[in-house]
């Protein structure tokens, strides 16, 4: 029986990249995003349209997959927002909206997708952190502070879920050339990747990656790790 | 109580129940192999540890979806801030199952 991975934010970006990497590799791939998945839906991908943040919508959606397809295997919390500003001039609906998305969502996608594993008494969840959050970057007060809950969330939900033969992990990724960093200047950018030990912009296949070591049913054994790209730590 | 809501409070005990049942068979507790409304499930002395707790409301939220139509939340924050838990007995966690199928929508 092929792997149902379930990915949240796929519309664009990274999450569509993975729509196309875990079905070639023959998996039954759902996704979320709050707009329509954009150009031809490939076979074997089923969209929602759900914003990770707001509950009801997700458990409706994680139980329509877990209906549809007998279960569910894989989570790829992938869904995130980002807003960089100074923290002096950083609205409080900005603070809000990055943590509805990136801990809240990810918090209801994680808890209703366990429910959905625990019958088989397998899964495995993929969180999306940042080097931002070890690099304490400066004007990335609020989205480093939302993926630092995110790594914690990680960490104690890989404790909770072990017995069920759930494992939960993370992954780091540096900048790579998405929405979220569109409008970072090339100056701020080049002086974060000099940061780096491998100076280079991330890539889609060195997030997917890290994510097929962590899904893998070979790292049964790897839970509550935050791998960060390009040599942050 | 009219015969519907009669017949939702029979079915929601039913489904709790046979929930208690199967964690009772896979997880070896001889006391709740048997439930009745004064069953003691979790928060006393006597009863499940959290990790059957957490199992058991998964397996009920799910029974709960294929028999009744209906997606439920049994850890809400209004369930989870009663001064008196509602996972203390398979009567009481009945009960909040019997309310949220009132209320819930398909």
């Amino acid at each position: 029986m092929p792997d149902v991975v379930l990915i949240t934010g796929t519309r664009k970006g990274i999450g569509r990249y993975l729509v196309d990497h875990y079905l070639a590799k023959g998996c039954v791939v759902a996704g979320c995003s709050r707009e329509p998945f954009e150009g031809p839906v490939p076979e074997n991908y089923f969209h929602f349209i759900a914003d990770v943040s707001d509950e009801r919508a997700m458990i409706a959606m994680v139980r329509s997959v877990q209906q549809q397809f007998g279960g569910l295997t894989v989570l790829v919390n992938n869904a995130g927002i980002a807003a960089m500003n100074h923290l002096v001039l950083t609205p409080m609906t900005t603070v809000q909206r990055i943590f509805a998305t990136n801990v809240f969502g990810t918090f209801v996608a994680l808890r209703e997708c366990a429910k959905a594993m625990m019958p088989a008494r397998y899964g495995r969840i993929v969180n999306f952190a940042t080097v931002a959050t070890p690099l304490n970057l400066e004007g990335e007060a609020c989205y480093a502070a939302s993926k630092a809950a995110v790594e914690s969330l990680t960490r104690v939900a890989a404790r909770e879920l072990a017995a069920f033969n759930i494992t939960v992990n993370a992954v780091g990724p540096t900048p790579v050339m998405t929405d979220l960093i569109r409008t970072v200047p090339k100056k701020k950018m080049d002086a974060l990747i000099g940061t780096q030990a491998i100076r280079r912009m991330g890539e889609h296949r060195d997030i997917a990656n890290v994510i097929d070591f962590f899904v893998s049913r070979d790292s049964d054994f790897i839970t509550g790790q935050t791998i960060y790209l390009g040599g942050i730590n | 109580m009219n015969e519907a809501m009669a017949d939702l409070k029979q079915r929601s005990f039913e489904i709790v129940s046979k929930a208690v049942v199967e964690l009772a068979e896979d997880m070896g507790f001889p006391a709740l192999v048997s439930p009745v409304d004064a069953t003691p499930l979790f928060g006393g002395d006597d009863g499940i540890d959290s990790l059957s707790l957490v199992r058991l409301v998964a397996d009920i939220e799910r029974a709960a979806e294929r028999e009744l139509g209906k997606a439920i939340v049994l850890a809400d924050e209004r369930a989870m801030s009663r001064r008196n838990s509602p996972f203390r007995t398979v009567g009481t966690l009945s009960e909040l199952l019997y309310e949220r199928a009132g209320e819930s929508h398909a």
